[in-house]
């Protein structure tokens, strides 16, 4: 563990695509992450906001710089390593939703298990408790195609907890809601966060999401423009504006 | 991941995509339908050939003039006179051929015979009453000539089916003459129809006493064929070496290569025909087998569609936790589950459609035809599809497990 009660240390954090283009979508960036803490990141389209993101969700390799995930340098892990990482503690919540089609709320909620060292018997309560935690207990047997965008989100939710993380990366987990379901969706992820203590990193565009959050990182043009404490923070009760 | 839960994703991934799934095995079905179909037809096939040569009975062995031909060229070898009446004699003394049992020489030549306005062109055997027991022939009319037509060397016939119907049509011709070579002969005995896919076919024949056919039909000195059969089908080998060594003391012959006659037991023919229907077989496989080539082709096609297409999926699964490995296997087992359930209902099918057919030759054409399930050929079917997954799914799945997580989810 790391000494101090940093989750996430990333130094000088490069990302370039060498598809043609030669793109450099990070620059290089420093900080650090609490754990508990609920982090957003902010910034225009381009920004590089997505892909310091997949960095930090273990799902991209940095071109430079160093990531310690709990005071380990991952950047020398090999990719089952990762993926075991992953697996046992980070959650992700897509824009997209990404969930399985023609597959059961409970069928979904429980693919992350079938990668784990999760005993078998614990599976199925397990999925139904996440399940029933994101008010979707009425729902376990429907299909993804069945449920509204917000109850989609939600199903998403449970699947980031099943495996009962450390972290929770979220990607624009509104962007595709209408207000009342994406109030919703943001207040199960601050309950999230101040009542499990699951550390949170949220990526929006949404001034109103990232008030959520209790600090929040502007980036710009592949660098961090501002890092800063909210100081009106939203409750899961506020209203929730678009 | 367990081998249990691989395969619940691998069959949850089958089962969304149900119709693709089916079309994609659809080649498979078809290859393997038609190689269980060949397999099982020759098999039927064989069966029916030696039931037929084996019919003969397993002790007979047949003396053929000539030796065997060397190669297409080598037409000497087929027409021969060399079997005479002083080697029947030999071989009819105990003291050469002791495990004899009785002997048959045989004349064969094409005729016509007429009566009224009526001629057909008929084949004329020459044998003698041994012709009933050796060839299992029962006259459905009339009776079969006996051992003192052959000693008289008497003017009589045994007519085949076909021969009767275009002479005599519905008449009765037994007691009738008819004239063959300007002779006349008297019908003794019909033979019933043969019935389709008989080795040997009588019903264009006429039957005689071989001595009368020799000398006022034919006019020749020599047998076409001599029919042995020796006293047990174990004896058999020892019987046709015997024979061997007989007829080359009457030929004077030293040298086995220059042998003028051949020596054939039924087992030879079983085996040389066997042999000629497995090579049917083989070659028939073969040509199914591009079929399934085709069908794999085609899976590995759908395969790097569906990976293509599940790109998401994957992305979603390696986010999740799921390794190169695990991806891999999933999508190898889709393969090859793939293959194997359409290698299962190809042998279904094929088997199925084998059964229907030797049911229309038994029962609809009267052929003795056997169905014969082919183990093997199931066995070969099921483990060529399975396999043709592993290939044709291999690149495919090794595609999709290289896929990097966030390219994969950021596909669109």
């Amino acid at each position: 563990m790391d000494s101090h009660g940093n989750i996430i240390e990333v130094k000088n954090l490069k990302k370039a695509y060498h598809d043609g283009s030669d793109t450099v979508a990070l620059k290089g960036v420093t900080f650090d992450v609490r754990r508990g803490e609920f982090l957003a990141i902010m910034g225009p389209s381009g920004s590089g906001k997505s892909t310091l993101l997949h960095l930090l969700g273990m799902l991209d390799e940095p071109s430079g710089g160093s990531y310690h995930f709990e005071g380990k340098n991952i950047t020398s892990f090999t990719g089952d390593e990762l993926a075991d990482l992953r697996n046992r503690k980070l959650g992700f919540v897509f824009q997209a939703f990404n969930l399985l089609p023609r597959t059961s709320v409970l069928e979904n909620v429980k693919l992350p298990l079938y990668y784990s060292n999760v005993p078998e018997e614990e599976w199925e309560p397990r999925a139904r408790k996440a399940v029933e935690d994101v008010g979707l207990g009425h729902r376990m047997l429907h299909e993804p195609s069945e449920l509204s965008g917000g109850e989609k989100q939600r199903v998403a939710i449970a699947r980031a907890l099943v495996t009962d993380p450390d972290v929770i990366f979220a990607d624009e987990p509104t962007g595709n809601l209408d207000s009342k379901s994406g109030k919703n969706v943001m207040g199960i992820i601050q309950h999230l966060n101040e009542e499990h203590g699951k550390t949170i990193v949220l990526i929006t565009h949404e001034t109103s999401t990232a008030e959520h959050a209790e600090r929040v990182i502007t980036l710009l043009d592949g660098e961090i423009e501002t890092d800063k404490k909210v100081r009106n923070r939203l409750t899961p009760n506020d209203e929730y504006v678009k | 991941m367990t081998w249990k839960h691989i395969l619940k994703t691998a069959t949850t991934g089958l089962s969304t995509n149900r119709s693709r799934s089916f079309l994609t095995i659809l080649g498979i079905v078809i290859g393997i339908t038609a190689i269980m179909l060949v397999i099982s037809l020759g098999a039927g096939a064989q069966d029916l050939i030696l039931g037929q040569v084996q019919g003969l009975g397993t002790n007979t062995i047949a003396i053929i003039p000539g030796r065997e031909p060397t190669g297409p060229s080598d037409v000497s070898a087929l027409y021969s006179d060399s079997l005479k009446p002083n080697d029947i004699a030999a071989l009819k003394n105990k003291a050469n051929v002791p495990y004899l049992k009785t002997i048959m020489p045989t004349v064969i030549g094409a005729v016509s015979a007429s009566y009224d306005s009526n001629a057909y062109q008929a084949t004329l055997f020459g044998g003698t009453e041994l012709f009933a027991d050796i060839f299992d022939l029962h006259p459905n009319n009339g009776e079969f000539f006996t051992a003192d037509d052959v000693a008289s060397q008497n003017d009589v016939v045994v007519l085949g089916s076909k021969v009767v119907d275009h002479l005599f049509g519905s008449d009765d011709p037994v007691g009738v003459k008819v004239k063959i070579k300007g002779r006349n002969f008297k019908v003794i005995g019909t033979l019933p129809p043969s019935g389709g896919g008989s080795l040997f076919n009588f019903d264009s024949m006429t039957l005689m006493p071989y001595t009368t056919a020799m000398n006022y039909v034919l006019g020749q000195k020599y047998y076409n064929r001599v029919i042995i059969q020796a006293e047990s089908d174990a004896l058999v080998s020892v019987t046709a070496d015997d024979i061997t060594l007989t007829l080359r003391q009457s030929h004077n012959i030293t040298d086995p290569t220059k042998d003028d006659f051949t020596v054939q037991t039924q087992q030879d023919l079983a085996n040389r025909l066997g042999t000629i229907t497995s090579a049917l077989t083989y070659f028939l496989v073969a040509v199914a087998s591009i079929a399934l080539f085709v069908g794999g082709v085609g899976i590995m096609n759908i395969m790097l569609v569906a990976v293509t297409e599940r790109t998401r999926e994957i992305g979603l699964r390696k986010a999740l936790g799921a390794t190169d490995n695990d991806i891999l296997s999933q999508f190898l087992l889709e393969a090859v589950l793939l293959t194997a359930i359409g290698g299962v209902i190809g042998i279904v099918l094929g088997s199925s459609l084998a059964f229907v057919i030797s049911l229309v030759l038994s029962k609809g054409l009267g052929v003795n035809w056997q169905f014969v399930f082919p183990w093997s050929g199931a066995a070969l079917g099921f483990g060529v599809s399975a396999l043709i997954g592993l290939i044709f799914g291999g690149y495919p799945a090794h595609t999709a497990s290289k896929k990097s997580p966030i390219e994969a989810l950021r596909y669109e």
